[in-house]
């Protein structure tokens, strides 16, 4: 069946209802402090003009990086409840509502299908702004029916990490979901459908220990914070300072944790490139 | 004998037993009615307070200095132990032990988190925070098992994976993803239990398995109450407050769906009659076994899998603009 007669569903809109930024405001760059044109910015694929710092985006901007125009977004009825009544200085559903209110997001990852270089592939990108790009229940469920999803269609799977790790306050559901997650992976390696790892700024904690460092190809946007442990825990455990370029993704890459890192700039043409080596059935 | 806090109206009772013990030890008096008066109270004491823990006082049971470790249960358990060590690519974890045990005529792997008795020891094992050598050590053995078709048994008792500089040079959170994903398709029966602390990745990377269970004094979470604390609370003062919200004990953990089953302790903890605790974990142990080491590998993997697919908890808003194709913004 074809791609486009799968959209019964779907209506075509011109732009993802989203907060987004006016075109004339300024960004100052986090690291060297230079100021461009948010216009400027989102022409160079997001990153500095001045120093190649890639700022920390969204799961809508990549989508609209990667896929070849239309793609059609997946189980975004999926939804975070606070079913613990977990309370600290605030109530979690408190803070669930002020995240979305925020953010204009259902929760920290949102699932699309599309196409890259013409081969079709589904994408399920992370939100750091969502609670800090945290894993609960909602994460874990939705990468599980997207794997489903592609078992079913044969159709290579990607996921884009950018997370502080676990969701505290799921507590141990959301511990859990580094089992699912990594589970349902074997399921997709067994059935010989590809699927790649991308981690960005940052990918820590329960995250890396799941799904981020399971890909067949795990590779990482440069100078991105990865690791298991966070710096100030690892700091504070050692009583030393941490060396330079510690838990970066060159530190990774170097240390045979990445096939490689990617500039934003080059990630479609690489995936285009990647796909083609990994043919599965088509439609 | 090490009293908890919450145990401190049994330090006094056992003080005073101890003081009529003496006198009647000097033949004067005859003790023995207020001896058995007093041990009577120290039962209904001590079952009034471990009827009533809180989260809190489970997670400081969990970590009892004298609670049994797992090389203790292994040796209790089985006539048979060949442990084996290193991960065969870097070294020997000691936070990590592992080997070939004989469970009443049946071969098995055990493989479990280690914590020291004393000061050095306690230094030797890491504290039960294995690197990452420690689960692919967990691992070799796990595969090990897998080809000569011996069930796994794991025990878990960490206070976390080691967040050091060298275990991420290495690789943890690699190693603790490779487990889960490796665990998952192991075709041999595999059974955890957690029998003390079982913190976040560093538990569940020897954690995922046909049957877990939890000892009726332990914890499972995603953070330690302490460093929940630090965290949401900024402040390290509200481990209490953390160990109730994030529901870790046994009773919730099994009606949450996220275990199988608890595990009785004695009266008064697993450390209060360790060689009980080991026989009651023995016999849990073996009859999960018979009822696993039947089942059709494919079956056992797919059921396994389906377990934790199934958890999670969430909301479904009705569908209004949701699942709508997209295009590009520019
Ligand atoms: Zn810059």
């Amino acid at each position: 069946m074809g791609w486009f007669k799968r959209l019964k569903d779907g209506i075509v809109t011109s732009t993802k209802d989203k907060k987004e930024a006016p075109d004339g405001l300024w960004y100052k760059c986090a690291r060297c402090k230079e100021a461009t044109t948010i216009k400027e910015l989102r022409e160079n694929y997001h990153k500095c003009p001045k120093c190649n710092y890639h700022v920390r985006i969204g799961s809508y901007d990549y989508f609209d990086l990667l896929f070849d125009g239309k793609y059609q977004e997946h189980f975004s009825e999926l939804v975070s409840k606070d079913f613990l009544k977990f309370k600290d200085l605030k109530p979690y559903d408190t803070r669930l509502e002020a995240a979305k209110d925020k953010t204009g997001l259902d929760d920290a990852i949102v699932v699309a299908e599309g196409k890259i270089s013409r081969k079709p592939i589904v994408i399920a990108a992370m939100d750091f702004s969502f609670i800090g790009g945290s894993m609960g229940s909602v994460v874990g469920e939705k990468i599980a029916k997207s794997i489903d999803y592609c078992l079913k269609n044969n159709i290579p799977f990607m996921i884009i990490s950018k997370s502080g790790g676990a969701r505290m306050m799921e507590s141990a559901f959301s511990l859990m979901q580094m089992a699912k997650t990594s589970a349902k992976l074997s399921q997709l390696s067994k059935a010989g459908i590809p699927y790649f790892s991308m981690m960005t700024d940052p990918t820590t904690g329960g995250v890396t220990a799941s799904f981020a460092m399971l890909g067949d190809i795990n590779f990482a946007e440069p100078e991105a914070l990865i690791g298991f442990a966070g710096p100030r825990v690892i700091k504070e455990t050692i009583k030393k300072d941490l060396p330079e370029g510690f838990q970066t993704s060159e530190f990774l890459l170097e240390h045979g944790f990445l096939d490689f890192i990617v500039d934003r700039s080059e990630l479609k043409t690489r995936l285009g490139d990647l796909l083609s080596f990994f043919h599965t059935k088509t439609a | 004998m090490v009293f908890l806090e919450f145990e401190k109206p049994l330090e006094s009772l056992y003080e005073q037993l101890e003081k009529i013990k003496q006198v009647g030890e000097q033949g004067v008096i005859d003790v023995s009615d207020m001896i058995k008066e007093l041990e009577n109270k120290i039962k209904t004491q001590r079952k009034e307070i471990y009827s009533n823990l809180t989260g809190w006082q489970k997670v400081q049971l969990s970590r009892h200095p004298e609670r049994p470790y797992t090389l203790y249960y292994i040796n209790q358990m089985c006539k048979k132990f060949v442990e084996l060590h290193g991960d065969r690519y870097f070294k020997d974890d000691k936070a990590i032990v592992g080997g070939l045990a004989n469970l009443d005529g049946q071969s098995v792997v055990f493989i479990g988190h280690q914590k020291g008795a004393d000061t050095k020891d306690r230094q030797y094992r890491n504290f039960g925070m294995a690197n990452p050598e420690g689960y692919r050590k967990a691992l070799r053995l796990m595969k090990l098992a897998e080809r000569f078709n011996y069930p796994v048994i794991c025990l878990i008792d960490t206070p976390g994976a080691f967040p050091g500089l060298e275990a991420e040079e290495r690789g943890q959170a690699e190693a603790i993803a490779r487990n889960l994903f490796e665990m998952a398709q192991l075709r041999v029966p595999i059974v955890c239990v957690v029998i003390g602390e079982g913190a976040s990745g560093g538990a569940i990377g020897i954690g995922l398995g046909d049957k877990v269970f939890m000892l009726e004094n332990t914890w499972y979470s995603v953070i330690s109450p302490e460093s929940c604390s630090s965290i949401l609370w900024r402040s390290w003062d509200y481990k209490e407050q953390a160990a109730e919200a994030l529901k870790l004990t046994a009773d919730h953990m099994y009606k949450f769906g996220l275990i199988d089953g608890i595990i009785k302790e004695p009266l008064g903890g697993a450390h209060a009659l360790p060689g009980e605790m080991a026989k009651i974990l023995k016999k849990h142990i073996k009859k999960e076994l018979v009822e696993l080491v039947g089942m059709d590998p494919d079956v056992r993997i797919e059921k396994r899998i389906k377990k934790y697919s199934k958890m999670g908890q969430y909301a479904k808003k009705p569908k209004t603009k949701s699942d709508t194709v997209s295009t590009k913004v520019k």
